[in-house]
């Protein structure tokens, strides 16, 4: 039903002179997850920014693509780390800020019933600062849904939360974010192995793939080939440069 | 409640000690009078007060609410435009070189010795606090709000007014509180220049006469008076952006 295509990015990124990262490829397949693993500072976070067409201060040196050939611009959506909710406004209203800022007529039924597939019934009428961490990052994920975009860049959107309220949150995007492109970057590798059908691992030397279990994400964070596997990406983590 | 105690509590010791401090050193009426003469004359000369004090905050709610009018205006302006950021923002720092009591004769001389001239030096003094606090809260958005807009593809303009002014107004609001104090000074100023009318002209007409007693009397009003302008400026902004 939705048609995402793939991602293709392959160079390299300076700052001022400094370098970021590259050169490395990257491809992400359409309509698949997958995960960017690596340490602070490698510049993934640079990497993602480029695709959702941000990061002026970034000098970038190669080509940047979908797999369809068309732009980019406008089949992106963005998860960041912080949840990024106006406070001013309550969760239905936060949901459906993309049409308000696009000068479209507001869809607040459509809003509410994200906000109802995310779990959030009750809580519509909410400002942020009523909510929980984890209610405000599912506001931030209906947000993202309300896009409606085929490409979903996930900037650790996660990290925040507690260890229970990340992994209901891993659960509930892999199942409302199914058949978009997404590209998830994240330091966690229990979560990489979770939540990725592909994962690349980031290091100074470039991207290595580290094929997952053959199991569908979201896998359960308890399965012994998970665990192995999320084990195998922590190592590569420890010995990556 | 308790706090209106509290604030009457120190109202009184405030009150004792200026008793004690005419009582001890002896000064004459005519340098320092005590607070029973001032209330004393606060409500004989209440009628002559009170049509003075209405003219002075006529003044300051003129000046406030022009002030507060044009410093959003141009603070919106500036964030909104790069170019006019370039070509207004350093006249606005050099205009803040001058002396705004300077330009009270000039003033006095342009708009003439009615309430205009008043209002023109509260809404002079207000005008740059109110306009920087705005302009310097706009210009610092979380970039996480301007990306996302960005990522959304809104226009800049729908930006600036969804997301930069609603984050900023708690900014434009501390503006205006000082506002609301400086204003008073403003309107005062104003009259002490040329003014037949209000409560610093009759602060003068008062000290001119000897009549020390209504010139702290009509002291008393003003500082009553900004107090009251703040306390409503204050829960006007409460209002605002706390809907």
């Amino acid at each position: 039903m939705i048609d995402a295509p793939a991602l293709h990015l392959s160079g390299r990124a300076t700052i001022g002179g400094t370098p970021i990262f590259g050169p490395l490829t990257l491809e992400a397949p359409a309509g698949e997850w997958t995960c960017l693993l690596g340490p602070s500072g490698v510049g993934k976070s640079t990497l993602l920014r480029l695709l959702a067409g941000l990061g002026e201060e970034v000098v970038f040196d190669g080509d940047l693509a979908a797999g369809d050939g068309a732009p980019l611009q406008g089949r992106v959506a963005l998860m960041a780390q912080s949840d990024l909710l106006l406070p001013w406004l309550d969760a239905t209203e936060n949901v459906a800020l993309g049409a308000r800022l696009r000068g479209e007529a507001p869809q607040r039924d459509r809003a509410r019933d994200v906000l109802v597939r995310v779990g959030l019934a009750d809580h519509a009428g909410k400002r942020p600062h009523a909510l929980s961490g984890g209610q405000r990052q599912r506001v931030a994920l209906a947000r993202t849904l309300m896009e409606d975009r085929p490409v979903v860049l996930l900037d650790e959107p996660f990290s925040a939360l507690d260890a229970r309220a990340r992994a209901r949150m891993q659960d509930l995007s892999a199942e409302v974010l199914a058949g978009r492109t997404v590209l998830h970057v994240t330091h966690d590798a229990g979560e990489a192995a979770r939540l990725g059908t592909r994962v690349l691992v980031m290091s100074r030397d470039g991207l290595a793939d580290v094929p997952p279990p053959d199991t569908r994400p979201p896998r359960p964070f308890d399965a012994g080939d998970t665990l192995a596997y999320q084990g195998k990406l922590m190592r590569l983590l420890m010995e990556a440069v | 409640m308790t706090r209106a105690l509290r604030i009457a509590g120190i109202a009184l010791l405030a009150f004792a000690a200026w008793q004690a401090l005419v009582t001890l050193t002896g000064l004459p009426r005519f340098i320092l009078p005590g607070p029973g003469l001032v209330f004393g004359t606060l409500w004989t000369s209440r009628a002559l007060i009170a049509e003075h004090a209405v003219v002075t905050a006529t003044e300051v709610l003129l000046g406030l609410g022009l002030g507060a009018v044009l410093g959003f205006g141009s603070a919106i302006l500036l964030a909104a435009s790069p170019l006019a950021r370039s070509v207004l923002r350093p006249m606005l720092v050099f205009s803040q070189a001058v002396p705004v009591f300077a330009l009270a004769p000039i003033l006095t001389l342009w708009l003439g010795y009615g309430l205009w001239s008043k209002v023109a030096m509260a809404l002079l003094i207000i005008y740059f606090p109110v306009t920087s606090a705005f302009f310097d809260a706009l210009m610092r958005t979380p970039p996480g709000w301007l990306e996302l807009a960005r990522v959304m593809n809104a226009a800049p303009s729908r930006i600036l007014w969804r997301i930069r002014v609603p984050a900023a107004l708690p900014g434009f609001a501390s503006g205006l509180r000082l506002a609301a104090v400086y204003a008073p000074i403003g309107a005062i100023i104003g009259e002490w220049v040329g003014a037949s009318r209000g409560l610093g002209y009759l602060m003068l007409l008062a000290n001119g006469r000897a009549k020390i007693d209504l010139m702290f009397a009509a002291l008393i009003v003003l500082a009553v008076l900004t107090l009251l302008v703040h306390a409503a400026v204050d829960a006007l902004c409460r209002r605002l952006w706390e809907r």
